[in-house]
């Protein structure tokens, strides 16, 4: 396979996973303001959005305050920010158009009438509507993306790294949603407050994992619980675990002679989480223990980008 | 004037061809055919079948609009035309050889040499190059409209990067969703197999010695206004669709980079223009083609389809010529008409053309896709004027043809069913000794009212073209 084509691929996996993703930090995120609290802690919560993307100056350049409906604005509809919602479907149409031969034509149509859809609506018209049914939509559009990938393709080279780029993407933004708001409800040493029960559970709904938390742990909801839910366990479809599974299977299947060491640092991150204990992760810091995954799932994107994608060839 | 129609003739009966088509509109109810029209703009849509129009908003896309009411032409009308376009297109490739090595035709003094050899279109760097089969226009795409009473006339020969055939698949593939019962009525010729016909003329130019070629299509990117075209030829045919940048030379051989390492390319279908395909050869500031590229096709180890240098032999300026080059590589009359064609560059027919411009129609020489040409009949005083001092400060890259009759065909307008104009270009596949098509071609209409210009960047749009079989 041409590699610009499967950088396309990977890409255009990327991008509808990061819209999806980022319509679940903004969809737990809403909801979770919905909860009476003050109006500087609620606002907290909206400027970490914009920190976690590390948007803060383009931001500042279009919005002088930070409120709800400000980064709202921002991260769904704005199309000078890349990183909004209204950009990733964008670029997740575009990529699959460059490829449009090789993918079925269910996958290109489905990523092309998303595209349509979505900016035909204004923010406002969005909002009005209730934002929460756009997020909704985002994420079912995300999964019937998948699933025509799922029902349609050759499980080729194609699928391979279709694959390999959504489960990146996916371990990166889930460790992210971890991270800003396991922070956000449990700063250190604070005891937990009366409506953290609510917003435990927002953060379980936001990544699909209510009701699998009370099937696997039929208990109250602990912070614990809810950090190895989301790292360790390796049924969990959007786990660390579960997405490092998939990253180094696809990783195997498409193997060429560069790819050796690429290989071996997801062999490397994939043990890390297959045996690794909650109460470990959480002593050394679970910020610190997020960062430094964040830091290499990017590498490895790097690896995968320079092993494959973008190869450097000797030309004379 | 007076309009050739193809459904109607003269005293409003309808022509025999189109009798089963005219039975079957006239026992279809209106909000049948209405629904089947927004079905067919909804199809289009959402399979994307779009052209970016240069000179708007980047990336905006259009769908050229296509008409339910097919082109109807007898196989009678079709097998003059097959052979005529056969005979023009052999001896286009005759004479693309001969001006790249002997040069034949010019010793014999049938055209002057100063038209070819400095004529911006003519590639020195091809003289002497052995191109395999001698094939240089593997593709042509020649337009060809009805005027006067009836007859066919070349408007011009497109040699360079022709496009269109999918439209020409699309259409039948809609007509065929749409109206099934109409082909259970007609005896239509298929033009379903033109891929797999494009795919093995392809091969048979690969360079000597390649048993099982690799076949790539060359497309500028997916801003390009055929870009869709590109998609879909190399999805039809199963090859990879390349851009520059997926191929490089090492050795005068070319590759492309693929995600297990480098893999060799034998023949490329190259839908960009011969300008931009080797930045160290022609333009420099192109980042489209592939640098290297012009070196390992003239070492033979790549066939590029089309070949270098193929415009000189569609230029307009050549054009006039066509006629003489078939009598004189062949030694045939043309089966086909030339339209009688005004070279401004000779002072006495300058002095005409400038005298009769509100008549004639005035096409820039290197000009294409409807963009920088006068129809006198239908400008302004202003607009006359201005191609005036174009003409006189600049009669060389200019010709003028008298303002064709184009023929028209009942067409879906806001207003209802009303004439209009259109063309046809059949696609002419060439490897070696034989030449081939699939039956009928793409009609383009123009769908303004009056309008003579069919190009879809002009707002024209598309018909099926039907060849009845008997």
């Amino acid at each position: 396979m041409l590699s610009r084509t499967a950088d396309h691929l990977f890409w255009m996996s990327r991008y509808i996973e990061r819209a999806e993703n980022l319509a679940r930090l903004l969809d737990v995120t809403w909801q979770m303001s919905l909860v009476p609290q003050p109006l500087e802690v609620a606002n907290q919560n909206w400027k970490a959005i914009i920190a976690l993307n590390s948007l803060e100056e383009a931001f500042e350049k279009k919005y002088s305050t930070v409120n709800a409906e400000n980064v709202l604005k921002f991260m769904v509809s704005d199309p000078d920010n890349f990183a909004s919602i209204h950009s990733c479907l964008r670029m997740a149409r575009e990529n699959a158009h460059a490829v449009r031969g090789t993918v079925t034509s269910e996958m290109w149509e489905t990523l092309n009438s998303t595209w349509l859809e979505a900016r035909e609506k204004t923010f406002e018209q969005l909002y009005n509507a209730g934002i929460a049914d756009f997020f909704e939509w985002v994420k079912m559009r995300s999964s019937l993306s998948r699933g025509t990938t799922l029902g349609t393709l050759l499980q080729d080279e194609a699928f391979n790294f279709i694959r390999l780029g959504t489960l990146l993407e996916r371990a990166d933004n889930t460790a992210r949603i971890l991270d800003v708001k396991y922070h956000v409800l449990r700063p250190q040493g604070e005891e937990e407050g009366a409506t953290d029960f609510y917003q435990w559970g927002a953060l379980l709904r936001s990544v699909s994992a209510f009701e699998v938390y009370r099937k696997v742990y039929r208990d109250v909801i602990t912070p614990e619980r809810v950090a190895e839910l989301l790292i360790l366990r390796s049924d969990m479809p959007r786990s660390l675990h579960f997405c490092l599974n998939g990253v180094v299977k696809n990783l195997d299947l498409i193997e060429n002679s560069l790819s050796l060491e690429t290989q071996r640092q997801a062999g490397m991150l994939h043990a890390l989480l297959h045996y690794a204990r909650v109460e470990d992760i959480l002593e050394q810091g679970l910020h610190e223990w997020l960062t430094d995954f964040m830091d290499r799932i990017y590498l490895l994107g790097n690896g995968i980008s320079r092993d494959f994608l973008v190869p450097m060839v000797e030309t004379a | 004037m007076n309009f050739y129609n193809e459904m109607m003739d003269a005293n409003g009966g309808v022509r025999p061809h189109y009798q089963g088509y005219d039975e079957w509109l006239k026992a279809t109810p209106p909000e049948r055919i209405a629904r089947k029209r927004a079905e067919a703009d909804l199809a289009f849509h959402r399979v994307g079948i779009t052209f970016a129009v240069y000179g708007e908003e980047a990336g905006k896309e259009r769908l050229i609009p296509f008409d339910i009411i097919p082109r109807i032409i007898p196989s009678a009308e079709w097998a003059a035309m097959q052979a005529g376009l056969r005979q023009r297109v052999t001896t286009l490739n005759m004479f693309l050889h001969d001006i790249y090595h002997d040069q034949e035709i010019l010793k014999a003094g049938k055209i002057p040499a100063e038209q070819i050899l400095n004529n911006a279109q003519y590639r020195p760097v091809m003289k002497g190059v052995d191109v395999p089969g001698g094939v240089y226009a593997h593709i042509a795409g020649v337009d060809i409209v009805r005027a006067g009473a009836g007859e066919f006339y070349v408007l011009e020969d497109n040699l360079r990067v022709p496009s269109g055939v999918s439209y020409m698949l699309e259409d039948r593939k809609m007509m065929m969703r749409l109206f099934p019962e109409l082909f259970a009525k007609h005896k239509v010729a298929p033009v379903q197999h033109y891929p797999d016909m494009l795919l093995e003329k392809l091969r048979a130019v690969a360079p000597n010695g390649v048993s099982d070629p690799t076949v790539v299509v060359l497309t500028p990117g997916a801003y390009n206004s055929a870009y869709f075209e590109h998609t879909f030829l190399a999805q039809q045919m199963g090859v990879e669709l390349v851009e520059g940048r997926d191929l490089f030379v090492k050795n005068e051989t070319v590759y492309m980079r693929t995600t297990q390492g480098p893999q060799r390319v034998d023949v490329i279908y190259r839908r960009l223009d011969d300008d931009y395909m080797d930045p160290e050869v022609f333009r420099d500031d192109s980042t489209l083609g592939v640098p290297g590229i012009l070196r390992a096709y003239q070492a033979g180890n790549v066939t590029l389809a089309n070949a270098i240098g193929t415009g000189v032999a569609d230029d307009k300026s050549i054009y006039p010529y066509v006629p003489e080059m078939i009598r004189f590589y062949l030694g045939e009359e043309p089966l086909l008409n030339n339209v009688p064609t005004y070279m401004c560059r000779k002072p006495d027919e300058l002095k005409y053309v400038l005298a009769h411009l509100s008549e004639l129609v005035v096409k820039e020489v290197h000009g294409a896709g409807g963009y920088g040409m006068l129809v006198g009949p239908a400008s302004t005083k202003e607009q006359i004027e201005h191609f005036r001092q174009l003409l006189i400060a600049k009669p060389d890259g200019y010709i003028a043809q008298p303002t064709l009759a184009l023929s028209n065909c009942p067409t879906f307008v806001e207003e209802g069913i009303a004439p209009r104009h259109l063309d046809l270009r059949p696609f002419v596949l060439s490897s070696g000794k034989c030449v081939n098509m699939v039956p009928g071609g793409l009609t383009r209409v123009a769908l303004t009212k009056g309008s003579l210009v069919v190009n879809s960047s002009q707002g024209g749009g598309t018909k099926d073209t039907w060849i009845l079989e008997d």
